[in-house]
């Protein structure tokens, strides 16, 4: 027999039990009970203020948060730079959010990982914000890059409108959903890339950009 | 091209069983620190952001409810899941087991001709020995979590499922960085200290010009979400990011367990895991794909379904809970058995509360010695269910393996335990088999009952001796007591002299105060 139907058929008799309603009171009660009444927590919660929230929660990953007003998006974003100057500007990424003096590298042709490596910076849109957990979501749609320009460069400087930061995890599953049903790659970010294998103390900083810095517009 | 120097194929097989290596455990008091010191601190960093959230008990249901829909259900989920993998551009492959599932890693890796594949920690591929298989087959496995990289450059074992080198100190993983990374790839800087960040910048130099090189990278997944085919690696370090993403071909060795519903069921499990797992509200990087986008990440996608003793705790409607979980590691870390041997005396990828219900299902009760001692090992107190994300009753089914155990152990010549067992039931069935056995008992409590405690007992009693204190018998039985006394109304009420041991009726020795 081969290993599908081998797998589906061991599956099927390890099951049978219960579909002859023997099944025990032990373990599977849970799933028996009406998926309605086990959805009880909260979708939505009830902040007073979204967006100061979503700053000090990115902040308290070491995250830095510039928060600006529209027209002055385009300084907020030199300043997070920081002295970058060969900086990777994807397509799609809105031309007046971009500060002038930038040695900028196109991602057109595809750059090749070790290109991208020599790369300091690379400045993106994002898709969510997320109050609650202080995290910027990806869909790597216009504006974003593909998954390995916000990886490599050694520094990400991420700008959100205000419109995208949502309350908490599942309104931000709800709005993604489009992506990925549109087949779209997600990458979830909160704060810079952080490790506690060593003693479980923190260190920000091991394989992807040790520096995030989030612009918040309005 | 490099080669490992030293083989990275440590396995658990042939471990001692889990009173032998927790008595050797024990002993390590450098060990028993580092354990301390770190389930002690996501301990407490854990408790804090559940703290925040005023829905948490409600999460959990909502966990555990989605997973027994998926185990209930199973069959019709895989499918789908198949399917929608299958139009998303991915290969799907079906592995029975762990050498199913390595034979197709290695004809993948080979039909590119490759000597090397990158690795996102995975507990999976822990669990198959993918590594060992790939070194056989003359390709090397790149562990790139920093702990599994310390781990592996160590030629150790993990143990722990969130920091497999939780047992390792900052001064042990600079002179294993030192001493290792020279003789796989790039060495570290003579200079390293033994600062937590230095340790991470030198794994980063180290792993990159391994990453920025793959063809060809390994993964798990933490969820497979049927309805869309989307893949779910959640970390930490941003080493599953470049895995996921620079390589052209990604192999994902997903167990069949690790099914969701809908993407919607995310909600619930982005909530679960991280503020479980690592303690935080989220973990940095969370990735999710599905099949292959065309101009981003590999363009060549294989998932692995693996059974490998799935089924079988499929079958156990008492043990099939433990197909919940989804590998955050907080049971061990409140678990007060483990905090003190450690991950290795499990002899399991699968430490802690979790693995002593675990290991022996996917292994089967009564495949050898050290499998049927891990129902054993736990004292019992729940702490693990308290803190269990997706509400495993891991002491419900403890005790439901522990009765396996000793059901796969009938006939034959009988054991020790079950030579008590049927002398108990002899002695139990008449009261004066009862009274002559007490009478023995307190003779024995005054011969072996100093400081009130039995001691080191000769096998096969020093089984039960050799792990736990057992109170003296008490030198009067409470029979004797009633029948010498006339229940505490005579006026020779008290308890034997001297007798201490716990139990004795002495807080009824007023003189007859009783009321009638």
């Amino acid at each position: 027999m081969k290993a599908r139907e081998e797998i589906l058929r061991r599956v099927r008799s390890a099951l049978v039990a219960d579909r002859q309603g023997r099944s025990s009171d032990a373990g599977g009660d849970q799933g028996k009970k009406d998926q309605g009444t086990s959805r009880g927590y909260a979708h939505t919660r009830d902040l007073p203020d979204r967006l100061a929230l979503f700053v000090e929660r990115v902040e308290d990953y070491q995250a830095s948060v510039i928060r600006t007003r529209p027209d002055d998006v385009a300084a907020a974003v030199a300043k997070s730079l920081v002295g970058a100057r060969r900086v990777v500007v994807p397509r799609g990424f809105n031309p007046s959010w971009v500060p002038q003096g930038l040695d900028i590298v196109l991602d057109e042709p595809a750059l090749r990982a070790d290109e991208l490596d020599a790369v300091e910076a690379v400045v993106t849109s994002a898709v969510v914000g997320i109050a609650v957990t202080g995290t910027i979501v990806l869909d790597h749609t216009a504006g974003q890059g593909r998954r390995a320009l916000t990886l490599v460069p050694d520094v990400h400087v991420c700008v959100v409108t205000a419109d995208q930061v949502v309350g908490d995890v599942p309104e931000a599953v709800a709005r993604l959903s489009s992506s990925v049903n549109a087949g779209q790659p997600l990458t979830w970010i909160s704060g810079p890339s952080a490790t506690s294998d060593i003693e479980l103390d923190r260190v920000e900083g091991v394989h992807g950009p040790r520096t995030l810095r989030v612009v918040l517009v309005g | 091209m490099n080669k490992p120097a030293t083989s990275n194929t440590a396995t658990f097989l042939g471990m001692p069983p889990f009173p032998v290596a927790a008595r050797e455990a024990l002993a390590n008091s450098q060990l028993r620190r580092n354990l301390r010191h770190a389930t002690h601190t996501i301990r407490s960093k854990r408790a804090r952001v559940v703290e925040e959230l005023d829905d948490w008990e409600q999460l959990r249901l909502a966990g555990a409810a989605i997973k027994d829909d998926v185990l209930g259900n199973l069959g019709g989920y895989l499918e789908q899941l198949e399917e929608s993998l299958t139009r998303a551009g991915a290969t799907v492959h079906w592995a029975r087991d762990a050498a199913e599932a390595n034979q197709v890693v290695i004809d993948i890796a080979r039909s590119h001709k490759v000597d090397e594949v990158v690795k996102v920690k995975s507990m999976v591929t822990g669990e198959i020995e993918l590594n060992a298989a790939l070194e056989a087959a003359g390709i090397s496995a790149w562990e790139t979590d920093l702990a599994e990289l310390i781990v592996q450059l160590g030629n150790d074992l993990p143990s722990h499922i969130l920091v497999p080198a939780i047992h390792r100190n900052r001064s042990e993983v600079r002179d294993i960085f030192l001493r290792e990374m020279g003789k796989v790839g790039r060495p570290a800087e003579a200079d390293l200290t033994d600062e937590p960040a230095q340790l991470a910048g030198a794994a980063r130099r180290h792993l990159r010009e391994k990453f920025l090189r793959a063809k060809v990278a390994v993964s798990g997944a933490n969820f497979a979400v049927a309805d869309t085919g989307t893949l779910v690696v959640v970390e930490s370090e941003g080493n599953g990011r470049m895995c996921l993403t620079l390589p052209e071909v990604l192999i994902s060795v997903v167990g069949i367990e690790k099914v969701v519903p809908t993407w919607t069921d995310l909600e619930v499990f982005l909530q679960l895991l991280p503020r479980s797992s690592t303690g935080e509200r989220m973990n940095p990087y969370t990735s999710t794909w599905t099949g292959v986008t065309p101009g981003d990440g590999p363009q060549e996608v294989h998932v692995v379904l693996l059974d490998n003793g799935r089924t079988k705790v499929l079958a156990d409607e008492v043990g099939r809970q433990a197909l919940r979980c989804i590998r955050c590691s907080a049971c061990l870390n409140v678990c007060p058995v483990y905090e003190r041997v450690g991950g290795h005396a499990y002899g399991s990828i699968y430490p802690g509360p979790i693995g002593a219900i675990l290991t022996p299902m996917l292994r089967g009760v009564g495949t050898d010695e050290a499998t049927d001692a891990l129902p054993f090992a736990s004292s019992l107190c729940g702490a693990c269910y308290e803190v269990c994300p997706v509400l495993i009753d891991i002491p419900e089914v403890l005790v439901h393996l522990r009765g396996k155990v000793v059901d796969s152990h009938r006939g034959g010549v009988p054991g020790a335990l079950q030579a008590a067992m049927t002398g108990a039931s002899w002695t139990l069935r008449r009261s004066s088999r009862l009274a002559l056995a007490q009478r023995f008992a307190g003779l024995s409590g005054r011969v072996l009952g100093r400081r009130g405690l039995i001691g080191r007992m000769p096998p096969p009693l020093s089984r039960w001796t050799d792990a736990r204190d057992a109170p003296a018998p008490s030198r009067e039985s409470f029979r004797a007591w009633w029948a010498r006394t006339d229940g505490g109304r005579s006026g020779a009420g008290s308890t034997a002299a001297g007798s201490t041991a716990a139990g004795s009726p002495s807080d009824t020795t007023d003189e007859g105060g009783e009321p009638r």
